[in-house]
């Protein structure tokens, strides 16, 4: 069984970005970029999958600018067998990332596709649901328990106040919660080795996608900013400014 | 053009997330529909036809519905939205789970977690966990967009009586089984929907701790009950207790954070708050910054006379 995980090359989660001054954007220049948090959870999942013996290849992609190159080696150290960069410069959305993966879906035959429930950089949460309703597939999203057996895959689920169990035919689509594992930290002579692992390399074009973003950014500001209040000395205190002044007791 | 709206409801009610995607609806125009698509589901049906606002309401009650899969669902809002000039659903899990499946299928773009409707094309949205506010404006034929429920307040849930119309089902993809759905019953309020929340971080060490300590702090407070990523992560709590970029946003009148430092991510949860206290044992923790009441102290000693106090 092959999977497929897509990556993200996202800035550092540790780091605050600032919003650049003609409000045209935030400014990633030489700020920290890494691999999107939830991504990672996805690559461990399949490599353990793989280490169970259930997966036969974990096949990482990445779609955006070359330096995407080491997102796709940072996945190679985790226990990806190799890499797929589909590169371009244009700024791609979410719509447009799930057909560039719809189309690598088309030449690899995943039986699996495991991807972040969402990049912490636009926090759109839609890739991996658009991936499923276009290769027409089943998904399980927000998942914090996999299981493959039978030719199905068996997903626990985080909804609201609880959790759920789905059953799903492959290929499906599945998509990472936070609990779902603890990633390993990629070790030295595996990051030495992610260097040598096969990483193919597509233009939209090759893939027949057309990647012309939807939505146009008109402006980005900083949000209104709250200003720190005070601090009492004590509970009585404390108690007394809610009840009397901020009136919410 | 008219609106829909995708109900969340339980086939008996309807989600109070619903009430405040209705009200980001007539922010966009005047006729508003809800779809409420389920399996013996009129008396939600009903309920969305009391809802303020509301034009119609379109129900289409069948087996295949029972679980609201995306799969499903996705199919028959796709054959409605030709239409319609709009789709919106709430920014919750389920509608996280479902609406981007509906945009892929029309080939347009999803708007996601909206925050204000600038325009019946441009909106509203944070990006980077809150750190900045993106507008952007789409060029689609139809706009498919989830509402952050915090930033619109709820239509009033009574008053009106909208026509009931019956839809014939959609197809049934049968590509995916509900297993099983376990639903923690509690008397407290839903996280999303509470007025005051009681939000515990890795400050108290541990689940015992943050049991022991909280629980009868939010009893005093009818309040529901939060915590850090941090806390989650640690196993304290269930993940859908957690407040932040990642679990819930919430907008509480008061919000308690104890022993919660303030993390970015935590704070995009949050921050949209009326009233924070912080209560925490290092005068430097970020949460300080957007305190409204802040007491520095060790947490152990304050929760209790806190609950004491009220």
């Amino acid at each position: 069984m092959k999977i497929l995980v897509p990556v993200k090359r996202v800035v550092d989660y540790n780091v605050k970005v600032r919003v650049k001054a003609d409000g045209t954007g935030v400014d990633i220049a030489n700020v920290k970029m890494s691999m999107n948090p939830f991504d990672e959870i996805a690559v461990e999942e399949a490599v353990r999958l793989k280490e169970a013996g259930v997966a036969t290849e974990v096949v990482a992609v990445s779609c955006g600018l070359g330096a995407c190159q080491e997102t796709l080696r940072a996945a190679m150290a985790i226990g990806a067998d190799r890499g797929i960069l589909v590169e371009t410069d244009v700024e791609l959305q979410p719509l447009a990332v799930a057909k560039l993966l719809k189309a690598v879906c088309d030449k690899e035959q995943p039986t699996l596709v495991i991807a972040g429930k969402q990049a912490i950089d636009d926090d759109a949460n839609q890739t991996g649901q658009m991936l499923a309703a276009l290769a027409a597939w089943p998904q399980a999203t927000f998942a914090s328990k996999l299981v493959i057996a039978d030719g199905k895959a068996q997903v626990t689920r985080e909804i609201d106040g609880g959790l759920e169990t789905l059953s799903i035919s492959l290929p499906a689509v599945v998509t990472t919660d936070l609990r779902l594992n603890e990633p390993r930290y990629a070790t030295l002579p595996n990051i030495m080795k992610a260097k040598k692992k096969p990483l193919d390399t597509y233009k939209p074009a090759d893939l027949g996608v057309d990647v012309t973003p939807r939505l146009t950014t008109l402006k980005v500001a900083e949000p209104p900013k709250r200003s720190a209040g005070e601090l009492v000395a004590d509970i009585a205190q404390l108690v007394d400014k809610l009840k009397n002044v901020a009136k919410v007791l | 053009m008219a609106i829909l709206v995708i109900a969340e409801h339980d086939n008996q009610s309807i989600k109070v997330a619903t009430l405040n995607t209705v009200a980001a609806a007539t922010q966009l125009g005047d006729e508003v529909h809800v779809l409420v698509a389920g399996a013996g589901c009129a008396a939600a049906a009903e309920a969305a036809a009391k809802v303020a606002g509301v034009s119609k309401v379109l129900v289409c009650d069948a087996a295949h519905y029972e679980a609201q899969t995306a799969e499903n669902v996705a199919e028959l809002v796709k054959g409605l939205a030709a239409n319609y000039s709009h789709v919106l659903a709430p920014a919750t899990p389920a509608g996280k789970n479902m609406l981007p499946r509906v945009a892929a299928l029309l080939d347009v773009a999803q708007i996601s977690d909206i925050v204000a409707v600038e325009s019946a094309d441009t909106f509203v949205r944070p990006i980077y966990a809150g750190n900045a506010l993106a507008t952007v404006k789409s060029a689609d034929a139809v706009k498919v967009i989830t509402v952050r429920t915090t930033a619109f307040d709820a239509a009033a849930a009574e008053g009106n009586s909208a026509p009931v119309e019956a839809l014939a089902a959609g197809a049934d993809l049968s590509v995916t089984a509900l297993v099983d759905r376990e639903i923690v019953k509690s008397a407290r309020p839903e996280l999303g929907a509470a007025k005051v929340i009681v939000s515990g971080g890795r400050g108290m060490g541990n689940g015992e701790n943050y049991h022991s300590l909280l629980e009868p702090l939010a009893d005093k407070l009818g309040a529901a009950l939060g915590a850090s990523r941090a806390a989650v992560d640690a196993g304290f709590v269930p993940n859908d207790y957690q407040v932040g970029q990642t679990g819930k946003i919430v907008a509480p009148q008061l919000y308690i954070a104890v022993g919660i430092s303030g993390a970015i991510q935590h704070l995009a949860g949050m921050k949209d708050s009326k009233v924070i206290v912080a209560i925490n044992k290092d005068p430097d923790a970020p949460i300080f910054q957007v305190a409204d009441y802040g007491v520095v102290g060790d947490l152990f000693e304050l929760v209790p006379q806190l609950t004491a106090a009220l």
